[in-house]
């Protein structure tokens, strides 16, 4: 046997990895959503949006490679309304050195896809050369689950969902990832650049700071149109209703596994 | 975060107590109103120091406020917290560890505490006001020793002006602070301390001279200076969460390098301390309402008699909406307060005052209204609205009486009895 010590150094180079995290601004997990009227979507006038969890989270994750000296930059980017900007002010308040916005405009933001959002990112890692981007796995207002992964296809990177952990390979030249699936946790190695998206166990985020928050004013934040990255916003889906789930109906209790077991039948649920 | 593990993981009560009190904790204060918009007014800026108060609040400080009232329990961990974000010292200045920032931020932080545990955010905003009056007043000695300290909150401070003979005329204190030397020799005590016993430096007002406000001086206090002991832990209506006890001095020997100021100087910087603290004090009290407004109404919108829910009853309406007008009337002058403060206007301690005055009644007004609304549960112990009640009731007491308040406003009014 020999001990095998992980050369950060390589994992590195003498910059470190450059980062992107994307963060979506969403209603916020704690308020009842409620549908409209009309059945066309959910009320988010006047309601509180934040930061999506699992964002805040792949943000989190960025800002403590940066403090493992794994990474050099961290830049956050969100597709979004111009409140888009207050979620990057947060993500900057956290540790992340700057931002990028790009603006839809309010009439196409109800009908944004995931499709249209990893195109965008696919432009900007154009430019911006990521090593590495960081998504969460799925944004708790659509619940998709589909961004990290439609955008490792257009750009040809590999992709790890659902990490829970990541860290340099055995060889320091690759990405170890834990991946959270149904059967466990999986550990795939992969080749940077890739794609990663966070899941709940990755990390606890850190509440900013006030210094940190005062700090961020003076971070840089862009600003970007859908035109001038070049992406057709064009609606692929159209949504015909949007509905409350069923009223939860009262259930009954059993006494026994027998009485359980002759329920079920009666409801044809068992043979 | 922390709070999303906690829906994740959410355990399932049978009880209708339970399960309004757990709805109530996730979605009270996330209001849909314009009205009630605790961010009403205020830059994005302001807003996003506000969120961070508020989204701690809700994570580290609401869901113990029931068990830190009920077994006296004064957080100190919670607080080496709230200090980690940098409220500890919010308006001192940087250079030894302070936040920087102003009195406006320093009101909306004590707010969103409030709304999680009013006595917590009484106690922060003392000690916000001790480390002030030495950031303020120091020397470059005491500023470096002691701020380093407080900033962080690994040493907690606490204030000593009241004595059992003197509240509302603060100005006759009898405590005496005798030269010997290199030393002041305390003889005295005083009444009512928040925190005492439990912190670790105590800014005491005594007298080094000769009777009346000229006389007192502000003298720093350490804890185990020998000399220095506490009267019993006080029982209380509220403030459960923080210990009130007598201070007492008996030949306790402190060194004159622990004076603040020059002498003769200690009432001066007392009050200007409190000016400050008056809005503190208030923007506690803000909190205590807001909280309770939005438990009323979303208890409101729960509760069914006579085949209605009681959000549909027009009296009941017409409660909510003049506790609106009394909570977002003194949030308002709350923050005005905060800001002639801030822009360094002369005129700021009456409107301190004001403030102080206006928002302190009005706000424990609104909590007994909120109570009222709740019925019968809101009684139980169970129910948040009843410690809001008790909490910010003091607040029209301490920080100088409502009536002190009283005659500060007028003199501002009318002038001076005497004056030209």
């Amino acid at each position: 046997k020999y001990i095998h010590i992980i050369n950060k150094a390589d994992m590195a180079a003498s910059k470190g990895l450059k980062i992107l995290v994307g963060c979506k601004r969403v209603i916020d997990y704690a308020v009842k959503v409620r549908v409209k009227p009309d059945r066309s979507g959910v009320v988010t006038e006047g309601v509180k949006h934040s930061m999506n969890p699992f964002d805040e989270i792949a943000v989190e994750e960025a800002v403590r490679m940066k403090e493992k000296k794994l990474a050099g930059e961290a830049v956050a980017i969100s597709v979004g309304p111009p409140q888009s900007q207050e979620t990057l002010r947060t993500a900057l308040a956290m540790g992340i050195d700057r931002a990028i916005h790009v603006e839809i405009p309010l009439a196409q933001l109800e009908k944004l896809q995931p499709i249209h959002v990893s195109k965008l990112l696919a432009k900007v890692c154009e430019s911006e050369k990521p090593d590495l981007v960081i998504l969460g796995k799925q944004a708790i207002d659509d619940d998709c689950n589909q961004t990290g992964q439609m955008l490792a296809a257009l750009l040809d990177w590999p992709q790890a969902t659902f990490a829970s952990k990541i860290e340099p390979s055995q060889d320091s030249k690759q990405l170890r990832v834990t991946r959270e699936v149904d059967g466990g946790l999986e550990t795939i190695d992969v080749s940077v650049p890739a794609v990663v998206t966070s899941d709940l166990r990755l990390n606890e985020p850190r509440y900013a700071t006030l210094p940190n928050i005062m700090k961020a004013k003076k971070k840089p934040l862009a600003k970007m149109s859908p035109d001038q990255l070049g992406v057709d916003l064009q609606p692929r889906q159209e949504v015909i209703s949007v509905e409350d789930p069923p009223v939860r109906k009262a259930g009954a209790k059993v006494e026994s596994v027998e009485d359980l077991v002759g329920k079920l039948r009666e409801k044809g649920l068992v043979k | 975060m922390q709070a999303l593990r906690r829906v994740f993981a959410l355990n399932q009560n049978a009880s209708w107590t339970r399960t309004v009190l757990a709805t109530q904790q996730k979605s009270c204060l996330l209001s849909s109103s314009s009205i009630l918009d605790i961010g009403i007014g205020l830059s994005a800026e302001k807003r996003q120091i506000q969120e961070l108060a508020l989204t701690f609040t809700q994570n580290e400080v609401a869901p113990h406020m029931q068990k830190w009232d009920a077994e006296h329990i004064f957080p100190v961990e919670m607080f080496t917290k709230t200090a980690a974000l940098g409220f500890g010292a919010i308006y001192c200045k940087e250079e030894h560890g302070g936040s920087g920032l102003s009195r406006l931020d320093a009101s909306l932080i004590f707010e969103a505490i409030a709304t999680g545990c009013v006595t917590s955010s009484a106690y922060l905003s003392i000690h916000n006001m001790c480390a002030w009056m030495i950031d303020s007043t120091g020397t470059e000695e005491q500023r470096a020793k002691w701020l380093p300290q407080l900033a962080p909150m690994s040493r907690l401070a606490s204030y000593c002006l009241t004595e059992p003979g003197s509240g509302s005329d603060a100005a006759a204190l009898k405590t005496t602070a005798k030269s010997d030397g290199n030393y002041y020799v305390l003889n005295g005590s005083k009444a009512f301390i928040s925190g005492a016993g439990a912190t670790d430096l105590y800014l005491v007002m005594c007298r080094t001279g000769a009777d009346g406000p000229k006389g007192i001086s502000c003298v720093m206090v350490e804890k185990d200076t020998p000399g220095l002991s506490f009267g019993k832990i006080e029982r209380k209506l509220g403030w459960n969460a923080q210990p009130t006890r007598e201070v007492v001095f008996e030949n306790c020997r402190v060194p004159k390098s622990n004076r603040l100021g020059p002498e003769g100087s200690g009432f001066g910087l007392a009050m200007r301390g409190l000016n400050g603290g008056r809005v503190n004090i208030a923007s506690c009290s803000l909190g205590a309402a807001h909280a309770s407004l939005l438990a009323a109404r979303e208890y409101m919108t729960v509760r069914k008699q006579f085949g209605k829910q009681l959000a549909e009853f027009q009296a009941l309406q017409f409660q909510l909406a003049e506790m609106a007008a009394q909570l977002v009337s003194s949030r308002l002058l709350v923050r005005q307060a905060a800001q002639s403060l801030d822009s360094g206007d002369p005129g700021a301690p009456a409107v301190c005052a004001l403030a102080k005055l206006h928002a302190t009644e009005q706000c424990f007004d609104v909590c007994n209204r909120a109570l009222q609304l709740f019925g019968g549960y809101g009684y139980l112990l169970d129910f948040p609205v009843q410690q809001y009640l008790r909490d910010s009731r003091v607040n029209c007491i301490l920080e100088g009486t409502n009536q002190v308040m009283r005659m500060l406003v007028a003199r501002d009014i009318i002038g001076r009895l005497g004056d030209a």
